[in-house]
């Protein structure tokens, strides 16, 4: 009995902690068998989703709009392909555009940080030294999304790790990070990196994957938070962002 | 976990800062989730911990600039890249630029070239090249000692024959090179008025007045700012009714020119001066 009430104890505790994070973003991963996953996972987002999901779904370099077009019909909520320096809205699916790495911008304006005065001011030695010390550096401006042609990671461009790792270093622990089918090991340390900086992890379970190569080795080198089978992966998220409110 | 982001940050705007006072090269207005990949990568590459002990190495032996300026700029790129560009580029661009009786190009990073050589095949077919004048510029000087050479893997033809076709190339495309051991010799005829020269978008001004400026895929580097900065300089350097070209997803959007041009080709990102 004691047991179980520690158990039910540390649940509570855990969906209170979750609730004290306010998610800004949803990344996604996905290669082999992704068409198929993501029609599943976008029909049962409803209209008020509350935030921006982005998703990088491993594809040939030449292939045009028609993913984009085919996923729309999907979903009821609005998908484009990311642009440059594009601002990032809530509400919206973003895809990454084939052959370039996408990366989001983060929302803090470093420029604070060191400015122009830090170098130049020299001769104002009695200058007060920025207290930085209670706020984080710098102001909180608008999360964009940046393109990449550098090479391909994991032999894939663009690359699941790639927006993993630069949404953790831009949204920190607001970061909910989903690995789904694919043969690759693609998305693995991204993933892991979400986790270190204590964003939350979703792997689609591998057994009833289309693909289980890419939710095995996400599960092998992280310790994820939930795997679900891909069905209960949306309704999960939408029962946490909206349970919250 | 956000202290030791604040203090990297710290660490790569001093290394930027450094790297500008000391050699001149401006990266303080790159892009920075993408540099601080690049930074990050470099730092593993040369077994070293942390940003200030790259910026000890960078600040205290030039030897590292060309090593680091290596890495830190990207220099992957195809020749034909989005073929639907060059298409484009044929069909509208092409019938304008007939009407001048010398045309002028900047081709503004264009890192070791495979596309300055795309547009020198495209020019020759279309019977302008003669008339034309193409500057290749790039920030950095051993891609341009490679461009200039106009010899790439001979193992990338089969992928820039099928891009080629794809672009409207009607010819065989080993016409244009002679393989030799591992590597594929394009004609000089395609480098006789290609000038590759030095320039950086970052700290450098317009140079001369032209009829198109191709820049693909080099802003995605730049924050808004130096973005900003790039086109003004663009905007200052183009011809009226002169022709921009940008990268695939890239755009005048959230750019203070857009106003003053108009798209000949919206989805292959093929702009006019107009005002």
């Amino acid at each position: 009995m004691k047991n179980i009430m520690k158990q039910l104890k540390e649940v509570i505790n855990y969906t209170a902690e979750l609730n004290k994070k306010n998610f800004e973003i949803v990344v996604v991963g996905t290669s082999l068998g992704g068409l198929q996953a993501l029609t599943v996972l976008l029909a049962d987002l409803p209209q008020s989703f509350p935030l921006p999901v982005v998703i990088v779904q491993h594809r040939h370099k030449s292939s045009q709009n028609r993913l984009t077009e085919f996923l729309q019909q999907q979903s009821s909520l609005q998908i484009t392909e990311a642009e440059d320096k594009e601002p990032i809205a809530p509400g919206r699916i973003y895809l990454a555009p084939a052959d370039y790495h996408l990366l989001i911008e983060s929302p803090w304006d470093w420029e604070f940080g060191v400015d122009e005065n830090y170098f130049t001011g020299w001769g104002s030695a009695a200058r007060e030294p920025i207290d930085n010390s209670k706020s984080p550096i710098g102001k909180r401006g608008n999360p964009t999304f940046a393109l990449s042609t550098e090479a391909p990671v994991c032999h894939a461009r663009p690359s699941i790790d790639v927006l993993f790792e630069s949404a953790a270093d831009a949204f920190g622990e607001k970061v909910i990070g989903i690995i789904l089918t694919g043969a690759s090991s693609d998305g693995s340390q991204g993933l892991a990196k979400i986790k270190a900086e204590g964003g939350l992890t979703f792997v689609e379970e591998p057994a009833s994957a289309l693909c289980g190569t890419m939710p095995a080795s996400a599960i092998a080198n992280v310790e994820v938070d939930w795997i679900l089978p891909l069905s209960k992966i949306a309704p999960c998220l939408v029962n946490l962002l909206t349970l919250k409110n | 976990m956000r202290e030791t982001h604040e203090l990297e940050t710290i660490e790569i705007k001093l290394l930027l800062e450094g790297i500008f006072r000391y050699y001149g090269f401006d990266f303080r207005n790159y892009a920075l989730a993408s540099l601080k990949r690049r930074i990050w990568n470099t730092i593993r590459s040369e077994r070293l911990t942390t940003v200030s002990g790259l910026q000890e190495k960078v600040l205290h032996n030039p030897a590292y600039l060309d090593r680091f300026l290596l890495d830190i700029s990207v220099n992957v790129t195809t020749m034909f890249r989005d073929p639907s560009f060059y298409i484009s580029f044929r069909n509208k661009v092409v019938p304008l630029l007939r009407t001048y009786p010398f045309i002028r190009i900047w081709h503004a990073g264009c890192s070791t070239g495979e596309e300055v050589y795309s547009m020198a095949i495209l020019l020759q077919e279309e019977g302008l090249y003669d008339r034309c004048r193409i500057y290749a510029t790039d920030m950095n000087e051993l891609v341009l000692k490679t461009a200039k050479t106009g010899i790439f893997p001979l193992k990338q033809m089969q992928e820039y024959t099928q891009l080629y076709h794809q672009a409207g190339g009607g010819k065989a495309f080993s016409e244009y090179y002679t393989a030799a051991y591992e590597n594929a010799i394009f004609r000089s005829s395609l480098k006789e008025n290609i000038v590759f020269a030095h320039h950086n978008l970052a700290t450098d001004t317009s140079f001369n007045e032209f009829n198109v400026i191709l820049c693909r895929n080099v802003l995605i580097y730049f924050n808004s700012s130096l973005q900003e900065r790039v086109h003004k300089l663009f905007y200052d350097s183009l011809a009226m009714f002169g022709v921009l070209g940008l990268g695939h997803q890239e755009s005048m959007n959230f750019t203070p020119y857009e106003k003053h041009y108009e798209a000949i080709e919206r989805s292959d990102k093929l702009y006019r001066r107009i005002k």
